[in-house]
């Protein structure tokens, strides 16, 4: 599972992984955000959590089509369907993967983004708390919607159709966290469902995904 | 005799057939009589004036909107468990309807919710998971036109329906704790207080009728319509082999 | 004949006619398939006997 592990990570790094590409995207969708509502420091820091996990789940969809697409090309995913490992595992293992190599440095650079927005003293901590929670289920219920449009040619627009619905209650809450972290109000109600979601769909989800990628081997 | 006995297609389609007249004219006379009822016989709402007389469309496209999702789901598991492709089928024929009468309570509220509220539209949470369930439904019905093969469309189309509805059901909380809502409580629930007067509700329970009659008309017929082009896609592919 | 809808008219009148155009336009569009379907079927069945 390790080397699978460092496997996935390694052909993310090299170049035509897609690693850089989501965190570019990231930056892109907050520098165009003021360009088109206007400059004003005041409503920038109104909206600035918002967009952080608005683009960070963006960014994130971006880079779904890669958990599988590349192995189920050169056939990879299907030797590793033969190992001696449960699909359980590999599912868990690709969203892991995913979720080092376009989650975690979203967070990291989410506060630098944050300045760009004008976001307020007491938001940093809570959106890195927010998106450190919530990134994980975005990347184990975007392998979800990976697995199930593994096979098809144009997966791309259909898997975002089929994510985003599911990503509803990560970025409600999610954003309610940054929200009211940032007003300076009290965080513990959604940042507990926030988790409990997050955990959730962590313990639970990576079984459907591998029910469905097993569909699709068939 | 038992109730698997359906999923035998030909019998299905027989037994439809023979019951979708019954439903068909029991919805269009439910329909027909609980719509006029409601629209030329009841009074104006002292508040609402004759804006109220929108919850005849408004209130059952909703209901069934939700319940074709509930359909759905049982016969996505019926599928699941007992590998009966009706029942696959009919989860597959339900989804166009459901989605339909989601624009329906969408379109109706935003017209209903234009003079109310003086906005079309506002993020309230019962106008937003509806939102929600919509964009669901499109999903479902673009993942079941995506795949070619029939078994394998069945199979994941189910899991996305199981997966779905429980995100469906988060949304819903999560939307509820989001924004407290402009949009009333329950029209009908057995607790007298919020209900809606007799005067509105006795034709609305005939359109409710109707709304589903009219749901299960459909169904059988779509169904029935999957069964056929399945048969029809496996005939052609035997023709090719030979 | 047509009860008195008030400065409401418009409101109740295009909620009536978009459910009731969407509604026909499904019950429609079903039926339209069903009989496209029925009959292809019909067609392959016939064609394959004959074969």
């Amino acid at each position: 599972m390790i080397s699978l592990l460092m496997r996935d990570l390694r052909l993310a790094v090299r170049a035509g992984g897609g690693f850089g590409l989501g965190l570019a995207f990231f930056l892109i969708v907050t520098v165009l955000v003021p360009l088109g509502v206007g400059p004003e420091t005041g409503l920038l820091a109104k909206i600035a959590p918002g967009i952080l996990w608005i683009g960070a789940l963006l960014a994130c969809l971006l880079s779904l089509d890669r958990i599988f697409a590349l192995d189920w090309e050169d056939g990879s995913l299907d030797l590793l369907a033969t190992a001696p490992l449960p699909m359980e595992g590999i599912v868990s293992i690709k969203a892991l993967a995913h979720w080092l190599t376009t989650g975690l440095p979203l967070v990291i650079v989410a506060p630098g983004l944050g300045v760009l927005l004008s976001l307020p003293q007491g938001g940093y901590f809570w959106i890195v708390v927010s998106l450190l929670l919530g990134s994980p289920a975005l990347s184990v219920i975007g392998t979800f919607g990976a697995a199930l449009t593994v096979g098809l040619k144009r997966g791309g627009l259909l898997l975002s159709l089929l994510v985003l619905p599911l990503y509803v209650p990560t970025l409600v809450f999610g954003a309610e966290v940054a929200r009211r972290g940032a007003e300076g109000f009290a965080v513990q109600t959604p940042l507990l469902m926030l988790a409990g979601i997050s955990f959730g769909a962590v313990a639970l989800l990576p079984f459907a995904s591998a029910a469905v990628l097993r569909i699709n081997l068939r | 005799m038992s109730i698997w006995e359906y999923a035998n297609p030909v019998k299905f389609i027989k037994t439809t057939d023979r019951l979708m007249p019954y439903m068909a004219v029991g919805a269009v006379v439910c329909l027909v009589s609980g719509l006029i009822w409601g629209f030329f016989f009841t009074p104006d709402d002292y508040r609402q004036g004759s804006t109220v007389k929108i919850i005849y469309l408004h209130v059952p496209a909703a209901l069934m909107a939700i319940n074709a999702w509930l359909m759905m789901l049982v016969a996505s598991l019926v599928w699941i468990v007992r590998r009966h492709h009706v029942s696959a089928l009919a989860a597959r024929a339900a989804a166009p309807i459901g989605a339909v009468m989601t624009i329906i309570a969408l379109a109706t509220g935003a017209i209903w919710g234009q003079p109310m509220w003086g906005t079309w539209w506002v993020w309230d949470p019962r106008l937003t998971s509806f939102l929600i369930l919509f964009l669901f439904y499109l999903g479902y019905m673009a993942l079941w036109e995506a795949i070619e093969n029939d078994d394998t469309a069945a199979d994941l189309t189910s899991i996305l329906c199981l997966v779905g509805s429980v995100f469906a059901v988060l949304s819903r909380y999560a939307v509820l704790f989001w924004n407290q809502g402009l949009h009333q409580g329950a029209s009908l629930s057995l607790d007298k207080e919020e209900h809606v007067h007799d005067v509105y509700s006795n034709p609305l329970y005939v359109c409710i009728a109707g709304f589903i009659l009219l749901f299960i008309a459909l169904v059988f017929l779509r169904t029935q319509t999957e069964i056929r082009a399945r048969r029809a896609r496996a005939l052609i592919a035997r023709e090719r082999l030979a | 004949m047509m009860p008195d809808l008030g400065k409401y008219a418009d409101a109740v009148l295009s909620s009536y006619a978009v459910s009731i155009v969407l509604i026909v336009a499904l019950v429609a569009l079903s039926i339209r398939r069903a009989r496209k379907v029925k009959a292809y079927l019909a067609e392959i069945e016939e064609r394959q006997k004959n074969v």
